[in-house]
């Protein structure tokens, strides 16, 4: 058992911090919210040449070999300047499905540009009615010749207005509800028959409704075996879990932060507010939910990869149910804290505190994981 | 960083498990099972147990009779033990007085104490907290006036847990009433037994059972040389011993057993035709407990890792002291909801009325509102955080 940073790991958080300090502080996503693509493709070139679009892939696909732990490392460092740029969508979803299922066809012709920066990913799988259900699938996949054609709508999907490639979750068998017969299919963005309507969310980033009338896709674009995804589906979704843990611990850092701060230097009364014991109270509680928010994050980010499903889907839940309990106790009370001008606009605690709202109803909400944690065999076991 | 567990590790898992199995006596086995509270005898009786095994005192460096193990080999056998439902041992001498006289104790007193501890042959209570030094304990006012050799103590310790079953105890006392409060404090040994002028009397908890006690010095000697550390550095030697209290401080294991408990309860529960553990928003109630237990065990690993790489202890045991037992409290919150009608049951009610693995249920969840309240209380503690960690204005 050991919780130290490797030297690599550390080099890893140093240059991640900087960049964001010098590159992307929270001014540019301010600027870049009220854009139409919400992010820059020269940005994303910059970190590609980091390597961080690479950082999780193994060496044998042309990546560096990392573990989950060094893209959550970073992504802990984004959160805390609101770095805009769809690594969740691009890199931690659709890149590790190709990395995951991939022919080596497939990861050259999608994973290798976009690692290298110069395309983008997305990953279409919920739909309207499906909620965070993983197996509710209504959009299907045909047999078209040696090809498919696609049909159905898939919302919220992130990147899914500017994606180069969309890898999109489709029926090719079974009902409605039914784990079998889930497909993964890569469609270019600019697919005939596939509508594109840009969404802007709450937390100022994009996302897009994708409307699937008969695109055809040929053979070499089905992912993996045919009907057989559900299992890379939900580990692709338990990915994104464990990103949403390690961003939002970066914005829930930056909030505590930040109030603490306040707290020393605001004055009423003759006395900075910090002095009060019931502000002290309040804020020790946010920091005690910092410190678990913080394990809960390590542990879904080493345990993401682990090889039974069992523990990886409780480790997970545990995790992100987390961020929700202890995110929530501290992005509301530091938005209390900093009191009326918590809610201007003009402040950045309320870009933080949407940003975080916003990771804590992706990939499964508090209620949804706590349910898949009490369906465990594990759960049952009292011995 | 490195989470997963090694085939030595697993193996080591194996090993405990069955010797546990093997080692509990049959009388201690029903109990456990039943989730009962054990007679002192009985804890007692595992303890001499453990350590004819090497095992009584997993903290302890081996050269003084620990078993040598890693942070990850406690943390393992400390699971193991919550697994069995084990007797949990007497915290004062195995990690309490027995660590600090390993940092601070001279040759003499380590040779003196250290051995019988381990043993289980003297059993330690601990004696901080006086009716006028609670939350205050800087303000306690037993008095220890120097006589030859001799201090001679007079005065009154209150919250002295398990006094009644003990062969020493350790306190702090007040040998100047100059200068700063805290500089004026000593740290003594005394043994119960043999001096005159030491009485104790328990106080009947609302858990139904003696835990703490209240202890009077009257006229009571203690020879000088049953003094650890310098005279005044009495509090010194409480923070020390502060830092070695981590383990158990967070009542992680007790969630466990709360848990694991509220689960059984749960099965053996009949509504309509199946059982309340199937109920969807009973699960669920349980399910958030233990996914919260989750994340604090490896908060509680974080900083048992850190102390074994020597990272002096901080305020990070304040922050484990509260969410630790603010679950552990609400575990027995949920074994009380499961029982539901059955929780009007005492720890004398007959089988009939009480199956044996609920009867100690509200005995328990009355006596652990002691939990967020001993050891500093959780409010104390905040304000522990809110000085040492965000260095709040004034605080």
């Amino acid at each position: 058992m050991n919780f130290d940073l490797t030297e690599e790991q550390q080099m890893i958080v140093d240059q991640a911090s900087k960049f964001v300090s010098n590159e992307s502080p929270v001014e540019r996503f301010r600027r870049l919210r009220d854009t139409d693509q919400g992010w820059e493709p020269e940005m994303w070139a910059k970190m590609a040449e980091q390597g961080w679009l690479a950082i999780a892939v193994p060496e044998e696909q042309g990546g560096f070999g990392g573990t989950f732990l060094d893209m959550s490392l970073i992504l802990e460092q984004l959160g805390r300047g609101l770095v805009p740029e769809p690594v969740i969508a691009s890199a931690v979803l659709a890149g590790g499905i190709l990395s995951d299922i991939g022919t080596e066809a497939q990861r050259e012709a999608f994973l290798d540009p976009m690692i290298e920066g110069s395309t983008s990913l997305a990953f279409a799988y919920a739909e309207t009615q499906s909620r965070y259900a993983l197996g509710d699938c209504k959009t299907t996949a045909a047999k078209d010749g040696e090809g498919w054609k696609i049909s159905g709508e898939k919302v919220w999907v992130l990147n899914g207005h500017a994606a180069d490639q969309i890898i999109v979750a489709a029926r090719t068998g079974g009902g409605q509800f039914d784990d079998e017969g889930l497909s993964l299919f890569v469609v270019d963005g600019d697919a005939a028959g596939l509508e594109r309507v840009r969404v802007a969310q709450m937390d100022g980033q994009r996302s897009a409704i994708l409307r699937f009338s008969d695109v055809s896709v040929g053979a070499d674009r089905l992912l993996g075996r045919e009907g057989a995804a559900r299992a890379t589906i939900e580990l692709a979704v338990d990915r994104g879990a464990a990103a949403a843990c390690a961003e939002g611990f970066g914005c829930a850092q930056e909030l505590f932060e930040r109030t603490v701060a306040y707290l020393k230097e605001r004055e009423q009364f003759g006395v900075p507010i910090g002095s009060f014991q019931a502000l002290q109270h309040k804020v020790v509680d946010m920091y005690a939910e910092l410190e678990l928010l913080r394990s809960a994050t390590i542990l879904s980010s080493v345990q993401v990869d682990v090889e039974d499903e069992e523990t990886r889907k409780a480790e997970i839940s545990a995790a992100k149910m987390q961020l929700t309990e202890s995110g929530w106790f501290i992005q509301e009370n530091a938005i209390q804290l900093f009191g009326g001008i918590g809610v201007t606009d003009e402040q950045d605690e309320g870009l933080f505190f949407k940003r975080l709202r916003a990771l804590q109803g992706l990939f499964g909400d508090s209620d949804w994981h706590v349910d898949r944690f009490q369906g465990l065999k594990s759960f049952d076991a009292v011995d | 960083m490195e989470l997963a567990y090694s085939d030595d590790q697993i193996r080591f898992r194996e090993e405990v498990r069955s010797w546990i199995t093997e080692a509990l006596p049959p009388h201690i086995k029903t109990k456990a099972e039943n989730g009962q509270n054990f007679e002192q005898s009985e804890v007692m009786e595992w303890h001499k147990i453990l350590h004819q095994k090497g095992w009584v005192a997993p903290n302890w460096p081996d050269e003084v009779g620990g078993p040598g193990w890693d942070v990850t080999e406690r943390s393992i056998f400390q699971e193991e033990c919550v697994r069995a439902n084990t007797p949990g041992l007497s915290p004062f001498g195995l990690s309490m007085v027995g660590p600090l006289l390993i940092q601070y104790g001279s040759p003499e007193q380590k040779e003196r104490f250290l051995p019988k501890i381990l043993a289980g042959e003297e059993v330690w209570c601990q004696g901080y907290s006086e009716p006028n030094a609670g939350s205050d304990l800087a303000n306690l006012q037993l008095r220890a006036d120097k006589d030859g050799d001799d201090y001679i103590l007079n005065g009154q310790k209150t919250w002295t847990t398990y006094a009644q079953y003990a062969d020493w105890i350790f306190v702090l006392c007040r040998t100047s009433g100059e200068g700063k409060k805290q500089e004026g404090i000593t740290f003594l040994l005394a043994d119960i037994n043999n001096t005159e002028g030491i009485d104790v009397k328990p106080f009947l908890t609302t858990g139904g059972t003696y835990a703490f006690s209240e202890t009077w010095f009257k006229d009571a000697r203690v020879p000088q040389a049953n003094r650890v550390g310098p005279e005044g550095g009495g509090w010194t030697m409480a923070k020390a011993l502060l830092g070695h209290e981590r383990t158990g401080i967070g009542g992680i294991a007790d969630s466990a057993r709360g848990l694991k408990r509220a689960k059984q309860i749960a099965q053996q529960t009949q509504v309509g035709s199946s059982t309340l553990f199937d109920d969807a928003n009973f699960r669920n109630r349980i399910a958030r407990k233990e996914m919260r237990l989750r994340n604090i065990e490896i908060l509680n690993l974080r900083q048992l890792a850190a102390a074994q790489l020597g990272h002096a202890p901080g305020a990070e045991s304040s922050v484990l002291k509260i969410v630790g037992t603010e679950l552990q409290q609400e575990t027995d919150e949920l074994c009380m909801d499961a029982m539901g009608q059955n929780a009007l049951g005492w720890l004398d009610s007959p089988d009939e009325a009480l199956p044996p693995n609920q009867q100690a249920v509200a005995s328990q969840f009355n006596y652990n509102r002691a939990a967020t309240i001993y050891g500093g209380s959780n409010e104390i503690q905040k304000n522990i955080i809110a000085k040492q960690m965000l260095r709040m204005p004034g605080a």
